[in-house]
């Protein structure tokens, strides 16, 4: 297993051989209800993969427990369809043992945020080089329509006949809260999107966090029409791009402008705002990025979708590997004959 | 001066005990080592309260550190011992009932203050009525004498305080004629970069050591002379160090990369934080952020190709529980040791106890076997745990791995092995893709392929969900279902083939079998041998493998008339025997967080024969 990192790198582009999407298609059925939003996802990614160049047999795909989690077994990669909660436990040891594999973690708002959220934030702070799908449907599916952590406040459903008690998630800023380095959220009904939002996390050094809103369209249909409806998409979704001002709204005649740390929309229209005054994306601005993703839920605001944010850390990983070949440096390949005999011994005759 | 005589003994065993903050582990620690270099035999018992620092004087803060050495076999630290080192009146009073009459209290007066006296629960202090005549008590001002060595130095009363057992440690090691090099190298160490540290302790070790020398009060000193041991190499070892060491030479065996997740939990922390120093064997270790981070992260590692390992205890194996059923479903090698502590629930964190068989035998949901390896003694974690990743490999297995807290705290000489005789371990990673198949599996050991992430041509998926014969897609089939249980049982079973016969120590035949697994065996051993040399028919069977268990177990019971099953539990491994085997197996239970005495075996055995 001692192939170093950036061997395996130069490896993979010299080899990377050309692939299409069937290459990355499994020969298993999908099993996904008809009309659900994962088949999209599925297809963005298989159709990002030949573009990544990185060889199939280094790419491992790893979910936990629920609709989003039977993922891997769609992908002609490595895959580990392992318990509820515990890909992204499972993805870091695979990441630390073998730092030349690329790792995916395909998981849902319950598997990731619910049972799996305290390994969810530890691989986030720790940044160890794994990009996280998340798919939000706002809703547990598999177990046939409770509420989840990311459901609406008074959601009535199967367990929660009086309307749901507790406030939801906001995944982004939950994982810039974890210390995330790579935090995105795109749409199911928006490929072009997702595939540029894919590619970006695919393309981080560290964690990439995607959060994706996906359509269950038997338990919680039309959770996002609003935002992927045509008639109303331009006006409650504003798409965050780097470098440049938030302007949404059919013909682009809004904006958020920054009152204090207070994003609030303004019209271009109404002759006292201009393009200038609105506030322009930065996705290395970490103080912006908290603004950001706490537009989630205030009805006054469009639905930010894009990168929120993308930073260098060093990742866990590449730190583990520089600790190892240090100590090597240090004190020599490790021998156990050595190792044994080390300290305080006495020979009886 | 010079009247001091020297006595010569073939054992002793001494109590060190104080405040949970004196360092009497520390003391303890020092003796051992410096005690094995001379070549004794020896086998320790550290008991210390799981407050870090319980409130001073206090008899629940009591803190001990127990070892017994000789020149003949050591099997246990003692059931009882012949000095007692109190460095207060609550160290007296815990520890007095376990001092053989006769035997001698080294007594730190400045410990018995009235407040320690009140603390302790003493009327009136024992060192001034005559609670105390059937032993010899040397009274010492351990405190004012360590005060008085560092005067000049202008030390905090703190750290003066501090250094206080290394003065009781100089007194021990006149006593008993062990050279303060050893321990005055390990000061040099410890403290190269704390100057002012160093050399208090070196001098209040050097001040304790003439005390012996010049005062009145000691008329003997003892000498015990080195145990006529097998010849070769030795260091000494406890069971928590063999046990990383074992990993980490596993892993060279087989090749590969070794990778610990671990979540901190006493006792088992302190392999973790030795494999974690050894970095440039490629050990990589990560500490998780809980128990089943852990194993799940172990448990990629494997599937990645490397030995991925998880060292927890009791509890932390009930939170591992559901990612054992995931390794047992993707049969990927993983090792799992479980360094058992007082249960249930958190039980006693400090304190030793067997009670966990059945959680490893069958704590899963779903038919989930898994192989179960125990060690008998400190130094036989390294090879118990070697066993343990040998098994995981060959048969692509997660294997538990029982030590305890006994074990891992314990220590003992250990003849060092040859790391070129131990067995081989060869993991056949698959690469050929031609008929490559997830399940198809080896026709001897029904292990299936370990087909790692990077081999081109290989990319296969495995999950939680029941598997496909050969295919190891999903299916939900009822035969299928019936033929992967029955499938994977048998895997589990063939081990049995492959691991050597159990060994009778003593006749393969008579009228008492004491059968015990772990870390009874000094106890069991010591209680056997005493009734074989009065001449009673008594054998003793201990178990490593109790997953599968060697095949010939039943027949070896078979031939003995009575048996008799000693457990530090409720009585675990006598329900296996009694339902596998059909034996009326007797059992000998102890529940209290401390080791078996060799007396309470050797009693009950006495017991059986007369009622025989």
């Amino acid at each position: 297993m001692g192939e170093s990192a950036d061997q395996t790198t130069k490896a993979a582009t010299m080899q990377s051989p050309k692939y299409t999407v069937k290459d990355f298609q499994s020969d298993q059925d999908v099993r996904w209800c008809p009309g659900c939003g994962d088949y999209s996802i599925l297809a963005q990614t298989q159709r990002i993969m030949p573009d990544l160049g990185i060889p199939r047999h280094k790419i491992v795909f790893v979910s936990g427990i629920g609709c989003s989690s039977r993922f891997p077994y769609y992908m002609e990669t490595y895959g580990f369809h392992s318990i509820h909660g515990r890909a992204t436990a499972i993805a870091s040891g695979i990441k630390l043992a073998r730092p030349d594999l690329t790792v995916w973690v395909v998981t849902g708002d319950g598997d990731g945020m619910s049972i799996g959220g305290n390994h969810l934030i530890h691989l986030l702070r720790r940044n160890i080089d794994v990009n996280v799908l998340l798919f939000n449907n706002q809703i547990y599916g598999l177990t046939k329509g409770q509420y989840s952590p990311t459901s609406e406040l008074g959601k009535v459903t199967k367990s929660t006949p009086y309307g749901s008690l507790d406030y939801p998630f906001n995944p982004a800023a939950l994982a810039l809260g974890a210390g995330a380095t790579f935090v995105a959220r795109t749409l199911d009904s928006d490929p072009k999107h997702m595939q540029s939002v894919l590619k970006r996390a695919a393309q981080h050094k560290g964690t990439s966090f995607v959060e994706i809103y996906q359509n269950c369209n038997v338990f919680n249909d039309g959770a996002f029409s609003q935002f992927t409806e045509k008639e109303t998409k331009d006006d409650t979704v504003v798409f965050l791009e780097h470098g440049k001002p938030l302007l949404f709204g059919k013909g682009r005649d809004k904006g958020i402008r920054l009152n204090g740390f207070s994003p609030e929309v303004v019209s271009l229209k109404d002759g006292k705002h201009s393009v200038n005054d609105l506030l322009v994306h930065d996705e290395q601005d970490t103080t912006l990025s908290f603004i950001l993703a706490d537009m989630t839920y205030n009805p006054k605001l469009p639905r930010p979708v894009g990168i929120f944010l993308s930073i260098a850390r060093p990742s866990y990983d590449a730190e583990m590997q520089r600790q190892i070949e240090f100590a090597k440096q240090k004190r020599g390949e490790g021998d156990i004959a050595k190792l044994l005999n080390s300290g305080e011994t006495w020979i009886i005759q | 001066m010079s009247s001091k005589s020297t006595q010569s003994l073939d054992e002793v065993t001494i109590r060190f005990a104080g405040d949970s903050g004196d360092g009497m582990q520390l003391t303890g620690t020092q003796f051992t080592n410096t005690t094995a270099i001379l070549g004794n035999d020896l086998s320790t018992l550290p008991d210390y309260p799981a407050e870090i620092r319980a409130p001073q004087g206090t008899l629940f803060g009591v803190s001990g550190f127990q070892i017994h050495f000789g020149s003949t076999e050591i099997n246990t630290p003692g059931d009882t011992f012949d000095v007692l080192v109190a460095m207060n009146a609550a160290a007296l009073k815990v520890n007095l009932l376990s001092l053989v009459d006769g035997g001698s209290i080294i007594a730190n007066t400045d410990g018995f203050n009235d407040k320690n006296l009140r603390l302790a629960g003493y009327d009136a202090n024992p060192l001034r009525d005559e609670s105390l005549v059937k032993y010899q008590v040397y009274e010492v001002d351990i405190t004012r004498l360590t005060t008085l060595a560092l005067q000049d130095l202008n030390l905090s009363s703190k750290l003066v305080d501090r250094s206080k057992n290394f003065f009781a440690l100089g007194m021990m090691y006149w006593m008993y004629n062990r050279p303060l090099e050893p321990t005055l190298q390990w000061i040099g160490e410890k403290f190269a970069g704390k100057p002012e540290i160093r050399e208090a302790n070196t001098r209040v070790l050097k001040a304790g050591w003439n005390f012996g020398e010049t005062t009145e009060i000691f008329k003997v000193r003892y000498e015990v002379a080195p145990a006529k041991l097998k010849p070769g190499r030795y260091r000494n070892i406890t069971g928590n160090q063999a046990t990383a060491w074992g990993l980490m030479a596993a892993a060279k065996k087989a090749g590969l990369d070794l990778f610990l997740g671990s979540y901190p939990i006493t006792p088992a922390s302190d392999i973790l934080h030795e494999l974690s120093v050894h970095k440039n064997f490629g050990v990589k270790t990560f500490q998780a952020e809980d128990e089943i981070a852990g194993i799940t992260s172990a448990l990629g590692a494997s599937f990645a190709g490397a030995l991925g390992a998880t060292t927890t205890s009791g509890p932390g194996l009930a939170l591992k529980t559901e990612a054992l059923g995931l390794a047992v479903m993707v049969e990927l090698p993983l090792v799992v040791i479980n360094v058992q502590r007082g249960g249930p629930s958190t039980g006693l964190p400090t304190k030793t106890e067997q009670a966990d068989l059945l959680q490893a035998l069958y704590g899963r949901n779903g038919e989930a076997p898994v192989p179960v390896v125990a060690a008998a003694t400190p130094s036989d974690c390294f090879s118990a745990v070697f066993e343990s990743a040998r098994i995981a490999i060959k048969y692509m297995t997660p294997v538990i791995c029982l030590t305890d807290g006994y074990l891992g705290n314990g220590s003992e000489p250990w003849l060092i092995p040859d790391v070129q005789k131990l067995p081989d371990i060869a993991p056949s990673f698959r690469i050929d893709p031609k008929g490559f198949l997830p399940y198809l599996r080896d026709e001897a050991t029904l292990a299936r392929p370990w087909a790692i992430p990077g081999t081109p041509g290989l990319e296969h998926r495995i999950g939680g969900l029941e598997k496909q014969h050969l295919t190891g897609n999903v299916n939900y089939e009822p035969a299928n279902h019936e033929f992967m249980i029955k499938t994977r049982a048998e895997k589990i079973e063939r081990i049995a083939n492959d691991i050597p016969p159990a060994e009778v120590e003593g006749e393969r035949k008579g009228t008492v079998l004491v059968v015990g697994w772990g870390s009874t065996y000094g106890a069991i051993k010591t209680a056997v041998m005493k009734h074989r040399s009065a001449g009673h028919s008594v054998s003793h069977l201990h178990l490593r493998h109790l997953n599968p268990m060697p095949k010939n177990v039943g027949e070896i019971l078979s031939h003995f008339k009575l048996v008799l099953v000693p457990e530090l539990n409720n009585g675990q491994l006598v329900k296996v025997l009694r339902s596998k085997y059909l034996v009326p197996a007797i059992g000998l239970n102890k529940i209290q967080g401390l080791p078996f005495k060799s007396m309470e075996i050797e009693r009950k055995i006495e017991e059986m024969l007369r009622s025989y």
